[in-house]
């Protein structure tokens, strides 16, 4: 068994007074592509939110590569070669695609797979035909597919991908499915957050299912589609 | 009228002013755009480039080279304390509410006044002529300095520079992306640390800059600092919040309307300035090219625990408080009957404040008007009408609630900083006008003379009328804010968009608590005007707002106690102490806010909750 890329021990997470999430566990592989399922508010955005160093208030160990980055603040963990790609796009709206996407960069990692803008922009054809559009112009799966892009500037062991599926036209979210199949096969490692089970179940390893702050499922994708009971409880089909 | 020739004069005049205008706005966006943070305290650097330019242009040879070389010398001075500022005091504070951070800048503006004044005296100082540009250009006959056409041009090339640095650096992108998204910036691994420095010093720099620069053409003097940054904040509000581009239209046109104003207008031009920045605002409330910027969540004043209906043992302390203070005066000298006088009349304005601010979340940064309203309504009923007191204080009371009705109106239609700014524009409007409409106002000299009834002229009379106005007017607050419209409009400050889904309209509400907040500050402002029996222009300006917001910080903003409280400790203790010091109160009261804001946000009553547990509000 090789050591996790990403290990997740006895998360908790609140805002203010309201606790979201309880005691969760989790890894992540290398190369592995994971999805964290479950309905609206069950807790997935904050899950990532918590691991990026965004929201404070939590305790639980945080390992990535086997060095704990729970302490550090949001810049160093990125640093360390998370990538997080939030549930609402953020792009800089201001600022054209290059320009977006050069703000993403950072120097190459050893182990990671290395991008560069032209790398990119052959995985991305439908930015390379929009260099200097600026990102306010672009549809929601351009901005989309700019946020994903923008993340792999920085050359991340694994990018935290907040429903990448969420508020894209059906024929992009196929696009979608396919790009990230094409970037695992060159080797990244993605954790992705889903409340869809076909579209996770076409890209993922693995699942963990988690309801109101609690992993309630853990296991491969097969053994979740399998399993109505999950599916149905906890599940949009 | 005026011929076309001195027309177009004045409106190069105007152009050259907006150089000056555009310098020290930019600056102000940027550190806006990218730490949220209003730099109050930035009129002060503006204001620091000008003395140091003084000083170090008077010691360069007297060429063009050592002119312009001491300016940008002085302007990188500026630039390097600001540094040193941002990272000795303003990192502290980023994600610390709005008022906090206005009250910490506030502070710093207090600091730099003592210290320029103890550096280079109380004196206006005008510099030398600029080698090369001595003389004045005849243009259609009229005859205009070199120096001002010269600054003409230094707008535009300041907005090409900054384009340039916005547009075709990587640091000016990141300006431009952590302008709209700092978390997201942050998540690409970018340390936000020297982000914020770098800005800081660049913005500070611009306005040493233009400081340095006005010399030649203004004395420098010790009332810089205040003027200069209400017109940046005006500008900087009309162009859109972090807009450089917008900071320049705004700041030719409020370049324009004050040249053409000083012609037509000569009373009123900085009101006209106000009322520009408040149509824009009404027709487009993020500004002239203000853009969608994702808010920052951390910033709103967090109340944990609601505030509790007092028990039957807090309603004894109550009334023991009560009266341990109706038997004061026996033993009292008759100067702290007059010091407690002022706390029971400071606290029902701070209350006010309280009301308005904590409870309601609005950040009224102008609240000085409704006081200042009350005040000159009481000082005009007795000194212009000849009626009694009574009246003058229903005068007041009234003239509170009328600007509460009338500014809330404009108020509630806006947000967060947006809002600060307005309230802030209205009071300043009212204080331009009482100094400028020297006939009804008196001007700088203010109205004296109110006389008080005979049963209230012993100071004894007198403390217990104050005793008897804050009893009544905070149980009164208390009651509006247990009743059901209290309740609506804490649910309207607690999360705005739910109020409104149940069918609460926030905006109404939030205007009543502006109308009754007004009233009740508008009382403060009578009851001091007949104590003092005067008033003055002050009464409307920032230092009462900032007396106001530092006494609700000291007493903590979580309890209805607190501005009590705060009004006792930040008069006696604070105001008393520091004022005997004379020379250095400014210093001493700037370090005291700062500390606080940095060493106990939760006030008096809330690091005494704390300590205690959970005991009453
Ligand atoms: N900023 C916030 N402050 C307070 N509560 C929040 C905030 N963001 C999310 N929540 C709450 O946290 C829970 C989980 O939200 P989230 O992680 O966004 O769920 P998901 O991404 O699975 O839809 C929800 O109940 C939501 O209401
Ligand atoms: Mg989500």
């Amino acid at each position: 068994m090789t050591i996790p890329l990403l290990e997740v021990t006895g998360l908790n997470a609140a805002y203010g007074q309201a606790q979201i999430l309880f005691d969760m566990n989790l890894q992540v592989r290398p190369n592995e592509v994971v999805a964290i399922m479950g309905r609206n508010g069950a807790g997935k955005s904050t899950t990532f939110k918590a691991l990026m160093g965004h929201l404070k208030n939590r305790s639980g160990s945080v390992k990535l590569r086997g060095e704990s980055i729970e302490k550090l603040p949001v810049y160093q963990i990125a640093r360390r070669g998370l990538g997080f790609v939030p549930e609402d796009r953020r792009i800089f709206s201001d600022l054209t695609v290059l320009e977006n996407l050069d703000l993403g960069r950072q120097p190459p990692r050893e182990g990671a797979a290395e991008w560069t803008v032209e790398t990119l922009l052959d995985v991305f054809p439908n930015l390379a035909a929009m260099p200097n559009r600026p990102g306010s112009d672009m549809s929601g799966g351009e901005q989309q597919m700019l946020t994903i892009a923008r993340t792999l500037m920085g050359n991340p062991y694994l990018v935290l991908l907040d429903e990448p599926s969420e508020g894209v036209a059906p024929v992009i979210v196929e696009r979608l499915a396919k790009l990230i199949l094409e970037l695992k096969a060159k080797g990244l490692t993605i954790l992705l957050s889903e409340q869809n089970l076909s579209f996770a179940a076409a890209l993922a390893d693995r699942a963990y299912v988690l309801d109101r702050g609690h992993i309630v499922f853990e296991g491969t994708m097969a053994e979740l589609s399998a399993n109505e009971a999950v599916c149905r409880a906890y599940l949009t089909m | 009228m005026y011929d076309i020739s001195t027309l177009f004069a004045q409106l190069l005049n105007g152009l050259s002013y907006a150089s000056t205008l555009f310098l020290v706005a930019s600056g102000l966006a940027l550190i806006f755009g990218v730490s949220k943070i209003v730099n109050f305290a930035h009129g002060s650097f503006y204001m620091l480039g000008a003395y140091v330019a003084l000083t170090i242009t008077s010691a360069m040879p007297s060429t063009s080279w050592g002119f312009w070389g001491g300016v940008l010398l002085s302007a990188l001075i500026v630039g390097l304390i600001g540094c040193l500022i941002e990272m000795t005091v303003l990192r502290r504070i980023y994600s610390a509410p709005e008022v906090f951070q206005i009250l910490v800048t506030f502070g710093l503006v207090l600091v730099f006044q003592n210290l320029i004044y103890e550096f280079w005296g109380p004196d206006e100082v005008l510099a030398p002529r600029v080698p090369g540009l001595k003389g004045a250009a005849s243009i259609f006959g009229e005859r205009i300095p070199q120096y001002s056409l010269a600054l003409i041009f230094v707008g535009p090339i300041f907005l090409g520079l900054l384009w340039w640095l916005t547009h075709r650096t990587r640091w000016g992108r990141l300006i431009r992306a952590a302008t709209q998204d700092r978390e997201m910036v942050a998540s690409l691994g970018v340390n936000q640390k020297t982000l914020f420095t770098v800005v800081f010093f660049l913005g500070t720099f611009l306005a040493g800059l233009a400081g340095a620069l006005q010399i030649p053409k203004e004395s420098a003097n010790l009332q810089m600092d205040i003027n200069i940054v209400v017109e940046a904040f005006v500008i900087v509000v009309i162009g859109g919040m972090g807009s450089i581009l917008g900071a320049f239209l705004a700041a030719v046109l409020v370049g324009v309307i004050n040249a053409f104003g000083v012609l037509f207008f000569p009373q009123a031009v900085s009101v006209l300035i106000f009322i520009v920045m408040v149509l824009v605002l009404i027709f487009r409330p993020n500004g002239l090219m203000g853009g969608r910027i994702i808010p920052q969540r951390p910033g709103d004043l967090s109340i944990d625990q609601p505030f509790r209906l007092p028990s039957k043992r807090m309603k004894l302390a109550t009334l023991i408080v009560i009266a341990v203070l109706m038997l004061l005066p026996m033993v009292a000298s008759s100067y702290l009957e007059v010091v407690m006088s002022e706390v029971f009349i400071l606290a029902i304005f701070a209350g006010s404040l309280h009301f308005l601010l904590s409870v309601g979340g609005i950040v009224s940064f102008g609240h000085a008007a409704y006081f200042g309203l009350g005040s000159y309504a009481a000082a005009l009923v007795a000194t212009r009408l000849g009626l009694p007191m009574g009246v003058g204080i229903l005068a007041a009371i009234l003239s509170g609630a009328a600007g509460g009705l009338l500014f809330g109106w404009f108020c509630t239609r806006l947000k967060g900083v947006y809002l600060a700014m307005l309230t802030l524009a209205f009071a300043q409007i009212l204080f331009t006008l009482s100094i400028q409409m020297v006939s009804f106002t008196g001007g700088d000299n203010g109205i004296v003379g109110l006389s008080r009834p005979a049963w209230l002229n012993s100071h004894t009379g007198y403390y217990y009328l104050s005793l008897l106005a804050v009893t009544v007017s905070t149980w009164l607050m208390r009651r509006a804010l247990y009743s059901p419209f209290g309740f609506a409009f804490r649910a309207g400050r607690d999360s705005a968009p739910r109020s409104a889904a149940i069918g609460m309209n926030v905006a109404r509400i939030q205007w009543a608590a502006f109308i009754v907040s007004g009233a009740f500050a508008g009382l403060a402002g009578a009851l001091m005007a007949y104590h003092r029996g005067s008033v003055f222009p002050n009464d409307f300006g920032v230092s009462t707002t900032v007396d106001a917001l530092v006494m609700v910080l000291v007493g903590g903003v979580q309890s209805i106690s607190g501005p009590l409280i705060g009004a006792f400790a930040y008069h006696i203790v604070a105001v008393e102490l520091i004022r005997n010091l004379a020379d250095y109160w400014r210093l001493i009261l700037g370090l005291f806010i700062i500390a606080f804001v940095l060493g106990m946000p939760q006030g008096i009553v809330g690091a005494f909750m704390h300590r205690f547990g959970k005991g009453e509000k």
